[in-house]
């Protein structure tokens, strides 16, 4: 079995467009949610979402290049730009390599709607123009990016709901641990327009405090009123431990464990006995005891739902000896296909800079839940070993363990 | 009055070939060959198809695209449609 470890991240979130920007964000407790107007006006309940500028690509690629990528999709090619970097892989590197990508990604609903639009406008489908088809898959963001830098390796997308990200590093890093593939780029892409989020905004699900969105997202609040929706790009490049020192790669952390399971149970409400699961799983598989980690970022997405039955798992899993935890989403808001690997770069950023970032706007944990170790503040500390989790729709579960590397 | 329209019908193609199609201005003149300089794949032409129709108001067959072969074929064939129109 080979070991399998971190070589680049690259990040375009509404914490920052980089990873020092993110990086800062993340130890200031910044939150990057704010108002999209155009929402109310097209009948949504909740303006609130993570606020992140679209990236300008015209003088990065070429036009055949730009015009099949969604949204997330040049969120994605920005984050994995900044990744590939870290990762000392060029052009040529990639074109003459067995490089893979596994990316999560779950929807590309704006072009989709869009080729809609001028279908009943124009009644003509060549006047929906070439591009569409490649921004509306659900695949754009891995036949783009694929195409992009040439890749030759494993090329699929992984949709799983809000733990498409975190399932794309568990799969990859499967992958590589069977010997099938030495390196990959796995990531997660989430659009941030309205058009991908009225339907979850009629379920009630988002926070309605548009009077103070930095103070809307409110994990493990008593007084959260919901989750708000954002996105964007992360890049998690991983590697074969082999592979990583014979290029004399930098190596970021070493994955120690992937969790997984399936509820089982409710389209949407979560449950705990799932999440214990992958919890367990994960932490099986890293040969560590729970004890051993000591940060969790949590999935936590501000649902009242959600944040208890994970809280009531990782008490369980960790009994007396709580890690300390934050949701990051405190800050940006849940990034869903995105968030699995966004979370691990968040917490990379804090295991290499020696914080753990806060979890914002908790001033009441929900009673049940004030025995888990809350980092209401940021926290100095040093610390080698966390875990995220991930959850989604459909009660799939992922859980990732990764450690500082050391020989 | 044809010389006015075929002026304008000129000025808009070239404007959205370097818009759109990001070609180098000064790569366009009458005789140049259209799929070499603009290096037209199968879905450019469908491009193609879209940008005529948002500033010309008709839609190309793709057959008509046999006989364009220079900017002057395509000036001349845009200029025709449009002159049919009105």
């Amino acid at each position: 079995m080979q070991r399998v470890v971190i070589t680049g991240i690259g990040i375009y979130s509404c914490l920052g467009q980089n990873l020092d920007e993110v990086r800062d964000s993340l130890y200031h407790g910044k939150s990057g949610i704010g108002i999209d107007p155009e929402r109310k006006t097209q009948g949504f309940r909740s303006s609130l979402t993570g606020i992140l500028p679209q990236p300008s690509l015209k003088e990065l690629l070429k036009r055949r290049q730009r015009i099949g990528l969604a949204d997330q999709g040049e969120y994605a090619y920005m984050a994995t730009i900044e990744a590939l970097k870290m990762a000392k892989m060029d052009l040529d590197f990639l074109s003459s390599q067995e490089v893979g990508i596994l990316y999560g990604n779950d929807s590309s609903a704006k072009p989709v709607i869009e080729a809609t639009d001028q279908l009943r406008l124009k009644k003509d489908t060549t006047l929906i123009g070439s591009g569409s088809i490649f921004k509306s898959m659900n695949s754009t963001v891995t036949m783009n990016l694929a195409t992009i830098f040439k890749l030759r390796g494993i090329n699929m997308t992984i949709s799983a709901a809000c733990a498409s990200g975190s399932h794309s590093i568990g799969l990859g890093y499967t992958m590589i641990k069977a010997g099938l593939q030495d390196k990959i780029i796995c990531g997660g892409a989430q659009e941030v327009n309205y058009h991908s989020m009225g339907s979850f905004d009629g379920l009630s699900t988002f926070s309605t405090r548009e009077d103070d969105p930095t103070k809307a997202s409110r994990p493990f609040d008593k007084n959260r009123d919901g989750l708000i929706p954002s996105g964007g790009g992360a890049t998690v490049i991983i590697e074969s431990l082999e592979s990583a020192k014979k290029r004399g790669a930098t190596i970021l952390g070493e994955i120690l464990g992937y969790g997984f399971s399936s509820n089982g149970d409710h389209i949407s409400a979560p449950n705990v006995d799932g999440p214990i699961r992958s919890l367990q799983m994960a932490l099986d598989q890293s040969k560590i005891k729970a004890s051993d980690i000591e940060y969790i970022n949590a999935h936590a997405t501000s649902t009242r739902a959600g944040d208890i039955s994970e809280g009531r798992a990782v008490l369980q899993v960790f009994g007396e000896k709580q890690p300390l935890l934050s949701s990051t989403k405190s800050m940006t808001g849940h990034e869903m296909w995105m968030a699995g690997a966004s979370e691990i770069i968040y917490s990379l950023l804090m295991m290499h800079n020696g914080f753990v970032a806060p979890n914002i706007n908790l001033t009441d944990p929900e009673d049940e839940l004030k025995n888990l170790n809350f980092a209401f503040d940021t926290v100095k500390k040093d610390f080698d070993v966390f875990l995220s989790n991930s959850f989604g729709f459909g009660g799939t579960n992922s859980s990732i363990v990764v450690k500082k590397f050391s020989e | 009055m044809a010389e006015v329209l075929e002026a304008e019908v000129v000025q808009k193609i070239n404007h959205f070939l370097v818009e759109e199609f990001e070609v180098d201005e000064d790569s366009i003149s009458p005789e140049a060959n259209l799929k070499e300089t603009l290096d037209l794949d199968s879905l450019d032409y469908v491009d193609l198809v879209v940008e005529v129709e948002s500033n010309f108001g008709f839609k190309v067959s793709p057959e008509d695209f046999i006989s364009i072969v220079t900017f002057q074929d395509f000036y001349n064939y845009v200029q025709s449609k449009v002159a049919a129109h009105k």
